[in-house]
């Protein structure tokens, strides 16, 4: 048990070093699909980080019953009813929200992420590194969705959460808010956190 | 004549014009992870369109006779419990996500024993991709649609009978399959070719994949066309 991570170092590392989405290419589905404004994107963190949060307590609590081949499907059961709860709240009270969302709220069950961290972390430690990996990676997550739709929704929209940002001369690039747009922003922002990545070790080792 | 063409434009729909991976962005995990070989591919996407037939199968008949409203299973069981006229209105939808994961989580369980057990030579093929297929969000996607066309309709007559639900759970996994062995040809290509040091693995597949979806939003509007040319009039 010396090995693992203290829960501090679980926050910090799901924030940057391990970012579930740059860094363990995690969770892909939401990243590309809810991207298309920040409004919706900031939702999906928020759902995703409380079902990551309770599925990783509750998996935590329960770590010395669980069976090793029967593992993945308490997992997914345990996610499945916190998404359930989530989907009824978002139904009740951001009604036009959930239409946007649709689908991808239920989707949250299969969310790599949450079974990853699961079954990293919170099946091995204490309730409280899972909490703390829990709260880093959601926030992890969120920056990554952020991002992504912050560049989606300006360059397609001139808006920002609704705001104009980009003078009205600014013809809208309409491919950004739709699926194409999805990989082509992911895939340059990836290539952007690769490149800085790179000149920040070669500096480390000295060679820059 | 209606029927046939309705399940037509269901398949054409799932597999082309709203492609599950390049459109509704569900199962990109094996998009990105599995699309090395083309040899690789076709097996994963031969064991997902397997898959997700059974678990279309499965999650229609389990919303039909189970969840929805008044469904004839649930109500009769309730009829022993409670009043007739409440039992009647039995509404089990709000445990559709816990009973399709599980019933998807289970299934592929059972086949994965069963093809082990019997046919061998199919289970080096694509067996080894069967576990993954659990958390695979395109066939829960799959089950959701199928469910939103059964519970969310407006009159009992428009819900989605078997043979469309299963329509698009084959033709589902046909577009994925097609999309998963474009992308693992290209990405064969692509090891030969220089690319950027920061693009090297994900980034440049992600761009590869935006312009495949780009070619796939030539598709808008097919079906449209289909419908104009069968019917006759738009």
């Amino acid at each position: 048990m010396a090995n693992l991570p203290t829960p501090l170092e679980r926050f910090v590392q799901g924030i940057l070093p391990e970012n579930p989405v740059y860094r363990q290419f995690l969770g892909l589905c939401p990243t590309l699909a809810v991207t298309n404004g920040l409004k919706p994107a900031l939702t999906m963190a928020l759902a995703v980080g409380f079902v990551l949060l309770c599925a990783n307590v509750i998996i935590s609590l329960i770590r010395s019953l669980l069976k090793p081949h029967l593992r993945i499907v308490i997992f997914t059961l345990t996610i499945a009813t916190f998404v359930t709860i989530v989907d009824r709240v978002l139904a009740a009270y951001m009604y036009q929200m959930s239409k946007t969302l649709g689908p991808y709220i239920p989707l949250i069950i299969v969310n790599c992420i949450i079974i990853c961290r699961c079954e990293v972390c919170a099946s091995r430690q204490s309730v409280t590194a899972a909490a703390a990996d829990a709260v880093g990676q959601s926030i992890g997550f969120g920056l990554a969705l952020v991002s992504i739709a912050v560049v989606r929704e300006i360059l397609g929209t001139g808006m920002l959460a609704g705001y104009q940002v980009l003078p009205d001369a600014w013809p809208d690039w309409v491919i950004m808010v739709l699926p194409p747009g999805a990989f082509l922003t992911f895939g340059l922002l990836m290539a952007l956190v690769n490149w800085i990545d790179a000149i920040r070790t070669e500096k480390n080792t000295g060679r820059g | 004549m209606d029927y046939l063409f309705d399940i037509m434009l269901i398949s054409i729909t799932a597999a082309l014009i709203n492609n599950f991976v390049l459109y509704y962005f569900v199962g990109i995990c094996p998009f990105i992870g599995v699309s090395r070989q083309v040899g690789m591919a076709v097996g994963m996407g031969s064991a997902v369109t397997f898959v997700m037939t059974v678990a279309v199968f499965l999650s229609w008949t389990i919303t039909t006779l189970i969840l929805v409203p008044g469904a004839p299973l649930s109500s009769w069981v309730a009829g022993f419990f409670m009043p007739a006229q409440k039992a009647a209105t039995m509404d089990l939808t709000i445990l559709t996500y816990i009973v399709y994961i599980f019933s998807i989580a289970s299934s592929v369980q059972f086949v994965e024993m069963y093809v082990r057990r019997f046919y061998p030579s199919l289970y080096k093929t694509f067996g080894v991709f069967l576990p993954l297929i659990t958390t695979n969000c395109a066939i829960l996607f799959a089950c959701l649609t199928v469910m939103s066309n059964i519970v969310g309709v407006e009159s009992p007559e428009q819900a989605w009978d078997l043979g469309r639900a299963l329509a698009l759970g084959i033709f589902g996994g046909v577009g994925f399959t097609i999309a998963i062995v474009i992308m693992a040809g290209i990405r064969e290509e692509l090891d030969l070719c220089d690319v950027p040091r920061a693009f090297k693995g994900t980034a440049i597949t992600l761009i590869v994949g935006g312009i495949l979806a780009m070619a796939f939003m030539g598709f808008t509007g097919v079906d449209s066309g289909i419908r104009t040319a069968v019917m006759g009039t738009p």
